[in-house]
């Protein structure tokens, strides 16, 4: 080697050395987030009633239960498995507990949390935490939800670690991801809109995180921009679009929305199931004002008049699927069930069954709308144990043609055995969880209490 | 004609392709241990295993059982030998008036063959669809926790 070339390499070492110092420290400052002090745990007195009731509100609005309780769990404890494309994560305690939970956070770790996704120790959350939604929330209301958390029954619980696979387990990755998503700043309303329309707005963007389902994801997990609310999934199901691609048959009014969150059920459309089921039995405690703001605000979205359906193909008549559905599903969906005397809509309003996907219309034939401990609602049993894929594919196929004008579903059997693997999926991590959290000694204290609870009250009975 | 096979034995019956697996099993082939409660999926007193899986039989029409086996309560002992499930469930006197018992049976039958070490909570979410209106869910949750345990002990020994 010459002379100049060694000098050449040196130089273009040096360069390559610096440039990767300069980018690591630039890399390690945004990714790098300093601790904040803990605090002990404020008196449950320390903060006035008012304010935790509105943060009650605020909670329900968010469904921070729906996530962070696990099936059967204490409420807000953790546990719950949260399904997502690149692995479970799990949700975390956010009772006030000292050591598993939040109660050495002050208010200003948890506004951290909410805006910028980042835990009291400096550490990055996964955008499982719909803090990208989060962000948007006013000071106050964060000192509100604060309030209401801080006031919870502290549980000693600790989630079972995520499931992800290597790098996406390596946290200060979300450094980068937050650069590109995580658009910080407090919602703005709309002069010309009317406050209840910009109440409601606020509502659906913050604390409701009503995309976090509702809106396309791109491949890094991201909410896909431009495509607000224009449909999502959610563990398994399909989340509709709440805008101009609705497939309701029947235009939302406000009065059905707001009947359909505070109830989960309404008769021009059908039952919410899935994931859905628990948002509106959290939005069942929240004030109708704010439901109404809601309904107001999605409502301007929905499409003026229902969209038009390019003509299709005669259904092939199959006499199979006529008489599976006939057996299986006739004795409350046929026209003269005494489920439709009794007001529930046809199948035709189904949303499911308009959709552009199978997803739901799937899901529901397995799993139905099952029994749940303590909540009344609409009820279906599930069939998944009845019917094979075939049997699946054949009556969500009927279904389609028998009762709305829109095109067959392409590729049923490839999404009834893509529906089958996911439940399994879910199905397990949730065990493991459950059965996870039956060896932790204060989840079995709490059970075993219930246990009694319900023993007690079965013995009143006779 | 179809073909249907209950309990290891193949029969033809004559009945549409439409037609409850529950009619079929009580009115042509006299297998009155399955009830007909509700007729809608929701009480669970018409529970038989289809491959091994609970179902409800009065929302399970013929035309889903093309090849494929029933086991009703019937197929699980006899009165002289009951199967474990059942001697759990006499041993606890489960039943109060009976209608509910032989789907009971069959749905903690399924439940044990799954999981055969269940928890409290699993034995109680499995045994969900299944009501009974006499009120004896506590002597029914323990007639499975019994059996659970008898099948457990007898396992080494004795198959299935």
């Amino acid at each position: 080697m010459t002379q100049l070339a060694a000098r050449r390499l040196r130089r273009l070492v040096l360069v390559v050395a610096v440039v990767l110092f300069g980018g690591g420290c630039t890399a390690g400052a945004i990714a790098w987030n300093p601790p904040i002090r803990p605090i002990a745990a404020p008196a449950p007195a320390s903060f006035p009633a008012a304010t935790v009731a509105q943060g009650a509100t605020l909670a329900a609005i968010g469904d921070c239960a729906v996530c962070h309780t696990a099936a059967h769990g204490a409420p807000f404890a953790g546990g719950r498995p949260i399904p997502t494309p690149f692995g479970t994560i799990y949700a975390t305690n956010i009772t006030p507990d000292p050591t598993t939970g939040i109660g050495h956070w002050s208010l200003a770790a948890f506004r951290r949390a909410l805006r910028h996704g980042i835990d009291r120790r400096g550490e990055h959350l996964y955008p499982a935490l719909p803090y990208t939604h989060f962000t948007h929330a006013t000071d106050a209301d964060i000192a509100a939800l604060y309030a209401f958390l801080m006031t919870r029954r502290p549980v000693h619980a600790v989630a079972p670690a995520n499931r992800l696979p290597f790098p996406l387990d390596w946290r200060p990755l979300l450094a980068g991801w937050n650069l590109l998503y995580l658009h910080p700043g407090v919602w703005r309303p709309d002069p010309a809109q009317s406050a209840e329309w910009n109440r409601g707005a606020y509502l659906v963007q913050a604390l409701g995180h009503c995309g976090a389902c509702h809106t396309p994801r791109n491949g890094l997990g991201a909410e896909e921009t431009g495509q607000a609310l224009a449909g999502g999934k959610a563990e398994g199901w399909y989340a509709p679009p709440l805008q101009a691609g609705s497939p309701a048959p029947h235009k939302w009014t406000v009065a059905e929305l707001t009947t359909y969150l505070r109830t989960g059920v309404d008769r021009a459309h059908g039952a919410a199931a899935g994931p859905m089921r628990q948002v509106t039995d959290e939005l069942a405690t929240v004030p109708a004002a704010d439901l109404h703001a809601i309904a107001v605000y999605i409502a301007t979205l929905m499409p003026p008049a229902p969209p038009t359906v390019p003509p299709r193909p005669a259904p092939v008549a199959d006499s199979s699927a006529t008489a599976i559905f006939a057996g299986a599903c006739g004795a409350c969906h046929a026209a003269d069930a005494p489920m439709t005397r009794d007001g529930a809509p046809s199948l035709a309003r189904s949303t499911a069954v308009n959709a552009t996907t199978p997803r739901n219309v799937i899901a529901i034939i397995l799993h139905g709308l099952p029994w749940r401990d303590g909540h009344a609602g609409p009820y279906m049993p599930g069939f998944a144990d009845a019917l094979t894929n075939a049997q699946v594919a054949a009556i969500a196929a009927y279904v389609r043609a028998h009762y709305t004008d829109r095109p067959p579903w392409p590729h049923l059997p490839a999404a009834v055995r893509a529906a089958r693997h996911d439940q399994a999926l879910h199905a397990a991590s949730r065990s493991q969880a459950m059965r996870a959290a039956s060896r932790d000694p204060a989840v079995r204290a709490a059970s075993r209490d219930q246990i009694v609870r319900a023993a007690s009250r079965d013995g009143d009975r006779t | 004609m179809t073909g249907l096979t209950v309990n290891g034995q193949h029969h033809e019956v004559d009945a549409t392709p439409d037609t409850p697996l529950l009619y079929v099993l009580r009115d042509d082939l006299e297998l009155n241990g399955a009830k007909f409660g509700c007729g809608l999926g929701q009480c669970g007193a018409c529970t038989v295993l289809v491959d091994g899986a609970p179902v409800f039989s009065c929302l399970t029409p013929l035309a889903l059982l093309a090849g494929r086996k029933v086991t009703t309560i019937e197929g699980l002992g006899t009165i002289a030998a009951p199967g474990p499930v059942q001697r759990a469930f006499i041993e606890e006197q489960a039943a109060q008036c009976g209608y509910c018992i032989a789907g009971m049976v069959m749905r903690a039958h399924a439940l044990l063959a799954r999981t055969p070490d269940p928890t409290e909570q699993e034995i109680r979410d499995g045994m969900n669809p299944n009501l009974c209106r006499c009120g004896t869910h506590m002597r029914i949750l323990a007639a499975v926790r019994r059996a659970a345990a008898a099948m457990r002990s007898a396992a080494p020994v004795q198959a299935g």
